[in-house]
């Protein structure tokens, strides 16, 4: 018999609870509460750091302070086709100034603190994303390895051109890019890596990457203060696996933005399997889609981490899609009118909130929370002649028509930008409808029922309500 | 392709699992195909061709082995062509706003 460990799927899946434990340092048991329960406020209070530390974490590796800018011919162009006396203020975050171009460094910040803190020799994270320029960029600074496990191309070969770009710029801040193809056993080879490595796991999900987002909404909150007197009547923020809602969220509700809406909008992927070889190159978004937004929604744990510090419906007001067409316009107008050549997949919450800007008085403040860097791959002319290629139309037109993996309609006209309500209801229902799998038939501890309203933002008389009902 | 030596800069591939090994629950497209990876990093044998077997020392300074597949592989991505859809937006837009500012 060798000592070597089984490096099987199910080998290294059974002791997935092993390694996650050995790479974050952080004992997730002690935050249980028995059953479906754990005790959020105490991990998050307990295991990550208070708002003016990671401000000052964060000072350390120049993220943050991002400016805040009002998108004045955005906002007059909405109120063209607005109701009299409506169409909002619209101001936007620009997160592209952070060190590695998008808010992702400020989740990146305080774990790469951490692993160096802890005295780790690197960090490994699992994305396609911003996260992981995010994560290599902190982590050159904090004087930690770096990999960064992507998945990025199907079973031809054909890899995204954005994810491309992302690959690249992890090389540039000196990572190690593991890129994979299509399917979720990235994160077998993941736990393999953490296992063969001993990195600290820089996963999206922990108290610190979420506590990292918090200065965001912080900092929104004080910057609107700042430049109009007022609070923010709502904040639009692109939602996808919940961290950016529920950091952005939590920093507002610590400023004191208590009357602040809480908007999550994703880019409507509706139909497209998020596991499949065949629809993975027939989406021009590779995160901020509803593909991750609505699954993390309804069940965050199913995630890197034991229990997940992003849970979106403690904090979400309202969550509405964009189609991909309409996303390509804003990020077009945005350039074109107010010369910020961003995005385009962070400007998911720009283009709903030039719709919801149509609904609120004009003397009111409507805040887009991010943007991000763009360039080769990234952009939309890259974008688009990429999904040509995968025998996507281009077209413009109404967006209603826009068919995800099929046709990207981009409007004729800025009247017709408009958001889909993604209603709340089912997705806690949703929620619930796994709790009660989960349960099996046992009945509700008190602790779970409180535990349970929390996480829908609701009461224990609607949890009650739901498993009364469906027994 | 070219030749690789000593050092060079190289990308390299391997089967992770193959389809059988799979995870359960896959659509069908992907449960028929293996879990592949890439992996780039400066070449340790003295020399090798595309197709060879090899060992890449990573910048992280892992060894791993696999087929070698590139030698200084291109970063292939660009801008694009410009887009026809795109192009008249920013036009439309400014149209819109001075017929707006002009007075009636």
């Amino acid at each position: 018999m060798s000592n070597k460990p089984d490096l099987s799927y199910r080998g290294v899946m059974a002791r997935k609870n092993e390694i996650m434990k050995q790479a974050v340092g952080l004992d997730y048991g002690q935050f249980e509460l028995g059953g479906l329960a754990f005790d959020y406020e105490a991990m998050m209070g307990q295991a990550a750091y208070s708002l003016e530390e990671v401000r000052q974490i964060q000072a350390e590796t120049g993220v943050g302070e991002t400016p805040l800018l009002e998108l004045r011919n955005l906002a007059r162009l909405a109120r063209l086709s607005a109701p009299p006396g409506k169409g909002a203020r619209i101001f936007v975050k620009d997160e592209a100034c952070n060190p590695s171009g998008s808010f992702k460094a400020r989740r990146a910040s305080v774990s790469c603190y951490q692993a160096a803190k802890l005295g780790y020799p690197g960090v490994i994270a699992a994305t396609s994303g911003n996260y992981g320029a995010a994560v290599a960029s902190q982590a050159a600074m904090r004087g930690l390895a770096c990999i960064i496990v992507q998945e990025l191309y199907d079973s031809r070969g054909l890899s995204q051109p954005e994810i491309m770009e992302k690959g690249r710029a992890c090389e540039a801040y000196g990572a190690e890019v593991v890129q994979l193809s299509v399917g979720p056993e990235l994160f077998y080879h993941f736990l393999v890596l953490l296992e063969e490595t001993g990195y600290f796991n820089a996963s999206l999900y922990t108290p610190f990457g979420i506590a990292g987002i918090e200065t965001l909404g912080f900092e929104t909150a004080e910057q609107a203060r700042r430049l109009t007197g007022r609070d923010p009547a709502a904040v639009l923020i692109t939602h996808a696996g919940g961290g950016n809602v529920t950091g952005t969220a939590r920093g507002l509700l610590k400023a004191g933005c208590l009357d602040t809406a809480v908007i999550g909008a994703s880019v409507d992927l509706s139909g497209l399997h998020m596991a499949s070889d065949r629809d993975f190159n027939r989406k021009s978004f590779t995160t901020g889609h509803t593909g991750f937004g609505v699954p993390f929604a309804t069940w965050p744990d199913r995630v890197d981490v034991p229990r997940n510090a992003a849970r979106p419906l403690r904090y979400l007001d309202r969550y509405v899609t964009v189609t991909q067409g309409e996303v390509f316009y804003m990020t077009e107008l945005l350039a074109q009118l107010e010369g910020l050549e961003r995005g385009p997949a962070g400007n998911t919450s720009l283009a709903a909130a030039f719709a919801v800007a149509r609904e609120l008085d004009r003397d009111e403040i409507l805040v887009v929370q991010e943007t991000e860097y763009t360039g080769a791959g990234k952009h939309p002319s890259a974008q688009l002649s990429f999904a040509r290629t995968q025998g996507v139309a281009v077209r413009r037109g109404n967006p209603v028509e826009n068919k995800p993996g099929e046709a990207i309609v981009i409007p004729e006209h800025p009247g017709q930008v408009a958001v889909q309500e993604l209603a709340l209801e089912g997705l806690k229902r949703s929620y619930l409808k796994k709790a009660r799998a989960d349960k099996n038939g046992a009945p509700l501890s008190p602790v779970e029922k409180r535990y349970l309203a929390a996480e829908l933002n609701s009461t224990e008389q609607y949890v009650e309500g739901y498993f009364r009902e469906e027994s | 392709m070219t030749q690789a030596s000593k050092g060079d800069w190289i990308q390299i591939f391997k089967v992770i699992l193959e389809p059988g090994e799979r995870a359960p629950g896959l659509p069908p497209e992907t449960a028929a195909v293996p879990l592949t990876m890439k992996v780039k990093g400066f070449l340790v044998e003295d020399s090798a061709a595309p197709g060879d077997t090899v060992t890449i020392r990573t910048v992280t300074g892992r060894t791993v082995l696999g087929e070698l597949i590139a030698v200084n592989p291109l970063y292939e991505i660009d801008f694009g062509r410009p887009q026809p859809e795109l192009l008249e937006i920013g036009v439309e837009a400014r149209r819109l706003l001075k017929k707006e500012a002009a007075p009636r």
